[in-house]
């Protein structure tokens, strides 16, 4: 599994960005966050997953409660915009390698 | 897995260097950037004009659907078979203006080698539009071109 490119599919969906902004302010228990968006709450909680698997977020364990704070060197990564150039170029010379190969055998 | 293309842009500075290690002799890697045809087939965009030699020039063009949409020039400073081109690049109508590019092929072993692609641009500002166009353009119209496959398979 490709988990940089998830990074970019994690910020394409609404109510994940809207999650990242929300803590970008302050550290929330995913009750909290539930309580803001009307999505049953195992969807949110599929969000925290898929937000957490990409670093985007990080969990913290405060006595009873996990409370997730958003990952700003992570974020920075999707500032530079970096990854969808960098696969775009690499999609560019994967087609260029198969072009040459072809190209060779004839 | 080691990515096969990487790319390293610094904090403050207007420059990206990419860099792709292939599978193929140097001679064949050079030719994909100096035949027409081949450059055709991997970027996808029709070659108007592409002057191999020092002081040259080159345009492409790609269109969809009957509309251009992609247009692209650049002079070439200088042309060395199987070792270097350098050359400007300008996408019209984009806001990241004109970009100086160094590229350099070598020889890893008979069947490998290298490409590593300087690019500088007007100033930082100029290289963060470049970085967004995968966003703005690239993405987008990768989903279009898989809407229309999708739409002529009904």
């Amino acid at each position: 599994m490709n988990l940089r490119r998830d990074v970019f599919q994690a910020i394409a969906d609404p109510t994940r960005r809207a999650i990242l902004l929300m803590l970008t302010t302050q550290s929330m228990t995913a009750g909290t966050i539930a309580s803001n968006f009307e999505t049953a709450r195992p969807t949110v909680s599929k969000h925290l997953q898929i937000l957490t698997e990409c670093e985007l977020l990080k969990q913290e364990q405060q006595g009873r409660e996990i409370y997730y704070h958003f990952n700003p060197t992570k974020i920075k990564e999707i500032a530079d915009f970096i990854e969808p150039f960098r696969q775009m170029w690499d999609t560019k010379f994967n087609k260029l390698e198969t072009v040459m190969k072809n190209y060779k055998s004839k | 897995m080691e990515q096969k293309t990487k790319i390293k842009a610094e904090d403050g500075s207007q420059e990206l260097v990419i860099t792709r290690e292939f599978d193929l002799p140097l001679e064949l890697l050079f030719k994909a950037y100096s035949e027409p045809e081949l450059v055709e087939q991997w970027m996808g965009t029709k070659v108007i004009k592409l002057e191999n030699k020092n002081h040259g020039s080159y345009q492409f063009e790609t269109s969809y659907n009957g509309n251009i949409v992609f247009k692209a020039n650049g002079t070439i400073h200088e042309f060395s078979p199987n070792q270097k081109i350098i050359r400007t690049f300008e996408m019209e109508n984009l806001p990241m203006g004109v970009q100086l590019e160094y590229l350099e092929f070598e020889k890893l072993t008979d069947d490998n080698s290298r490409l590593t692609m300087q690019i500088i641009y007007k100033s930082e500002k100029h290289r963060a539009e470049q970085l967004k166009l995968p966003f703005a353009f690239g993405i987008n119209k990768a989903h279009d071109k898989l809407q229309e496959i999708i739409k002529n398979l009904k």
